[in-house]
């Protein structure tokens, strides 16, 4: 080994030691050997998540410019097209997540606290509100599908042409006026985006489930309980994020006019 | 003497007087200030409650005012999950710089392609 | 011209390359395939990108062959279109985008900022694997009948009116942003998480500096692009409306869209060309960079600016007539960083001991180059002007004389200053300088008679134009065969080099920076010991100092 280095520290520097004897190993097994220290190991890999999720902020945020700028030219279109959307499924989703994000936040608080039983528990709960959430999202999707509100898909304008002809919601709403045919056909641009942005959300969903299934398996051999949290912390970062994309998606998509 | 006060760089690897026990919990305490199951609960609380509130609120008519409070309480959502569930609130300058540029991008990305279609319709000139 | 050389190295007769090494540490192609060493990722990139530049290459040759005469008699314009619209995609998208990053940036970072490797090096390796596929993806859709819409994608072309591999290559190029993304991501953590104890952010080497801007970029703007295209395979595959008229959706939105991560994407390709710059000019001066505090804050600014500058592109698209004063004035101000930077790298010329090896040589082209085709930016920055200039070769040329004579040019600087550190050889002097030239010819004639083919109304993307045009655009294809040849010209001989180049030793530049204190090629690890730094950037009098008090061992 070369010592060309002493030239690279002061005159009073430490006897360059040999790397790579494993020896003296000074750190925890899942410390990753460029790294200097567990925090460091630490702090960087939440710094990179965060950065991560800096980027699906700019992603969804291209979806949410889209939305602002069709809402505003077709508010009326957009009014009578989120009367057909289920205000009870919407609601139950984003009670499904925050529960999700709470049942997520304790497994995070196990994983700290060491208590592997307990974070197993978090993570399944957590697992399970995921999947209940996707199976409300198939059965709303299933129903746009039966009603000709999929984009493209034999798209039918009927419902707000005639609003007469679809009792459901026009025994909820009985005072939506029929939209003009041009108006009506706007209401395709926001089914589009409904599916563009729910879908997308859905998708981050099933990811976020599948990584939770390995971690599930993962925290049963207490690979998390050890004190090597960074995983489960990461996770929670991303799995809070899905959330609050939700948060913003409920009121714009569901909420936009109830009112008579 | 070499310069061992920089806590976020790298130390020289296998220095004298460097004890690190493996099974010190405490590594994570300067990072993950471990937050209380109460606040998480208190938080999980608000945030069904206030979906309640927009729901409810949605039915009412506020005129142009029902998107302001629709988006004002999901802004405030986000802001609990984002402090007390993504520990934002214990975390470093840096995290919060890092979430506060994301989210300053995303306004100009609004702002100024709404500064196109807000204007088109303002006449020739 | 002066015959001095700043050049010195190891006394050929005795030299050997050091037997452990990055490249001699483990052998067999799975070493390389599963590794983790980010010097041996750039490595990977360097071999993929410069053979995805030899394709958009060649692409180019066709283009220049066709506009050999007026009309449309080499290929059919529907070919055409797919001859330029796949020259720009992989020309910005498989080279420019991750040109110096990847390759330099990934091989350089953790070695000048004294760090054992990158912050996250599976997600480099992913990084690698993902450009690849996305290259896979479009030499695949480039067989099978490629897209003809140009490089943009505009809508509702693109959506509605071609039957071109649009979804193929759209989502190709989202693959491709992943990668860039996640380098991008990579190096952000590193520089805030990874440096030795002692180099503080201003004792950075301004290379650093620029990367650091570039990927904040690539982290901020690539996911915009990203949505977009899936934007518009979710338009074309499912009609969802948003960019069909018909509908009521806006084919502007599509602009704006694309645009705020694409004017960004420029300010990628070239902030770290001009990194490479700062530490060129400042080794081949003997000097410190002018105003060290000034260029940095100047990347970190074009890389805010970046971001609010994107409706330039779309002046004569049907937007309001008011937002394009807002973005005319905000792209003016744009382009005072740059020339900051321009202002800097000649003070630190002035009064210094220059040399001309072929780095060098690099750089001054890059500073003539790049400066032409920014000040011909701002012409297209002020909408009366661009009005008349924009879709015409006034533009083609502005984003050439940036693009080629400004990033590529800084690239072959870069490539040729850090090849000794790279392969442990010097790269043959007299050639490379001969290609330096020519490539600066090659450019010049290529290039320039398209500023007047613009003027005088020519516009771009069309197979036939006028026959009064034919004069310059024989210039043009002239001075592309000339490029050519000296493009082609580094590949050879960089290659020979390999075996056959001298042995180069640790700092055959005697620069200052990290990366120069350690063997050529670098061990796996770096650095044996973690350096600790206590002298500032550039500083050359302390490394006199270095050089009297130490020998150096093997």
């Amino acid at each position: 080994m070369s010592d060309s280095t002493t030239a690279l520290h002061g005159p009073h520097s430490d006897p360059p030691v040999v790397h790579g004897a494993h020896t003296a190993h000074e750190h925890p097994p899942y410390q990753r050997h460029h790294f200097a220290s567990m925090e460091q190991q630490v702090d960087t890999t939440s710094f990179a998540m965060w950065l991560f999720l800096l980027t699906e902020i700019m992603f969804f945020g291209g979806l949410f410019c889209s939305y602002l700028i069709f809402r505003n030219w077709y508010y009326p279109a957009f009014v009578a097209a989120s009367h057909q959307l289920s205000i009870k499924e919407g609601t139950a989703n984003t009670a499904v997540l925050i529960v999700s994000s709470f049942t997520m936040a304790m497994g995070v608080w196990c994983a700290e606290t060491r208590r592997k039983g307990a974070l197993v528990l978090c993570l399944c709960l957590t697992f399970v509100l995921g999947l209940v959430f996707l199976g409300i999202k198939y059965d709303e999707y299933h129903e746009k599908y039966e009603k000709h509100h999929v984009p493209s898909w034999h798209y039918s304008t009927k419902s707000f042409t005639d609003p007469a002809s679809d009792p459901e919601v026009h025994n909820a709403y009985p005072d939506d006026k029929p939209l003009p045919l041009d108006m009506a056909r706007h209401t395709e641009v926001y089914f589009g985006l409904y599916f563009a942005m729910t879908g997308m959300h859905a998708l981050h969903m099933i990811i976020g489930i599948s990584i939770l299934g390995f971690m599930i398996f993962r925290a049963r051999a207490g690979a998390y309980t050890n004190g090597h949290v960074t995983f489960v912390n990461n996770f929670g970062l991303y799995w809070h994020f899905v959330d609050i994309v939700w948060i913003f998606l409920y009121p714009l998509l569901y909420l936009i006019s109830r009112h008579a | 003497m070499s310069a061992h006060n920089d806590s976020h760089a790298m130390q020289p690897h296998g220095g004298t007087g460097h004890d690190h026990d493996p099974n010190e919990q405490d590594v994570h305490d300067t990072l993950n200030h471990v937050v209380s199951p109460v606040i998480y609960i208190t938080v999980a609380a608000i945030l069904l409650v206030l979906t309640g509130v927009t729901a409810a609120v949605s039915f009412v008519d506020l005129g142009v005012f029902n998107a302001v409070v629709a988006l004002f309480i999901a802004c405030f959502k986000a802001s609990i999950v984002v402090l007390f569930f993504m520990h934002v609130k214990y975390s470093s300058k840096l995290t919060k710089l890092t979430l506060f540029s994301g989210l300053f991008l995303f306004c100009v990305l609004i702002a100024l392609t709404l500064s196109d279609y807000t204007t088109r319709a303002w006449g020739r000139w | 011209m002066s015959t001095d050389t700043i050049v010195r190295l190891p006394d050929q007769s005795t030299a050997r390359l050091p037997k452990v090494n990055f490249i001699t540490k483990e052998n067999g192609l799975l070493s390389w395939l599963l590794t983790g060493d980010h010097k041996r990722i750039a490595t990977l990139y360097l071999i993929s990108i410069t053979f995805f530049f030899a394709i958009g290459g060649a692409l180019a040759g066709l283009i220049r062959l066709e506009l050999l005469t007026p009309q449309s008699d080499l290929m059919s314009t529907d070919t055409y279109n797919k001859v330029f619209s796949m020259h720009g995609i992989i020309m910005v998208f498989l080279f420019l985008v991750p040109s110096i990053p990847a390759t330099l940036g990934n091989f350089l970072m953790p070695l000048m900022i004294g760090a054992k490797d990158l912050a996250l090096p599976k997600i480099n390796l992913l990084s690698w694997y993902l450009y690849i596929i996305a290259g896979g993806m479009i030499l695949y859709s480039m067989m099978t009948g490629g897209v003809d819409t140009g490089w943009t994608f505009t809508v509702p072309l693109s959506t509605h009116y071609v039957n071109t591999n649009v979804i193929t290559t759209g989502l190709a190029i989202f693959v491709a942003g992943f990668s860039s993304v996640f380098t991008g991501l990579n190096f952000i953590v590193t520089i805030h998480k990874m440096r030795a104890p002692g180099m503080t952010w201003f004792r950075l080497p301004l290379f650093v500096w620029s990367n650091y801007a570039a990927s904040i970029l690539m982290v901020l703007g690539t996911p915009v692009l990203a949505i977009t295209l899936v934007l518009v395979v979710l338009e074309r595959a499912f009609g969802i409306g948003v960019f069909d008229p018909a509908k009521g959706g806006d084919p502007i939105l599509f602009q704006h869209l694309f645009w705020f991560y694409s004017h960004p994407a420029v300010y990628i390709m070239i902030l770290p060309g001009m990194g490479v710059i700062s530490e060129v000019i400042s080794t081949f001066s003997r000097k410190r960079v002018f105003g060290y505090t000034a260029v940095a804050f100047s990347s970190v600014a074009i890389a805010v600016f970046a971001f609010f500058v994107w409706e330039h592109h779309m002046f004569i698209m049907g937007v309001s007539n008011y937002s394009t004063l807002v973005f005319s004035l905000l792209t003016m101000l744009v382009a005072v960083p740059s020339a900051i930077k321009i202002f800097n790298w000649s003070f630190t010329l002035y009064k210094g001991s220059i040399t001309f090896e072929t780095p060098m040589l690099y750089s001054f082209g890059f500073m003539g180059l790049f400066t032409i085709g920014g000040l011909t930016g701002v012409f297209l920055a002020s909408t009366g002007t661009d009005i008349h200039l924009t879709e015409t070769y006034f533009i083609v040329a502005h984003f050439h004389f940036v693009m080629v004579g400004g990033m590529l040019m800084a690239f072959l600087s870069g490539i040729h200053f850090w090849w000794p550190k790279w392969t442990g050889r010097m790269y043959p002097e007299k050639i490379s300088q001969l290609a330096a030239l020519i490539t600066f010819i090659g450019f010049n004639l290529t290039f320039f008679p398209q500023f007047i083919l613009g003027m005088l109304g020519m516009p771009r993307r069309y197979a036939a134009y006028p026959p009064e045009f034919q004069v310059l655009n024989v210039f043009s294809t002239a001075g592309a065969t000339i490029l050519g040849i000296g493009y082609l010209l580094p590949i050879l001989y960089l290659t020979w080099s390999l075996k056959y180049g001298e042995i180069a030793g640790d700092n055959p530049w005697q620069a200052t920076g990290l990366e120069w204190q350690i063997q050529s090629p670098p061990l796996t690890e770096n650095f044996p010991e973690i350096p600790i730094v206590d002298y500032e950037a550039y500083d050359y009098e302390w490394l006199e100092r270095k050089e009297k008090e130490v020998t150096r061992v093997g």
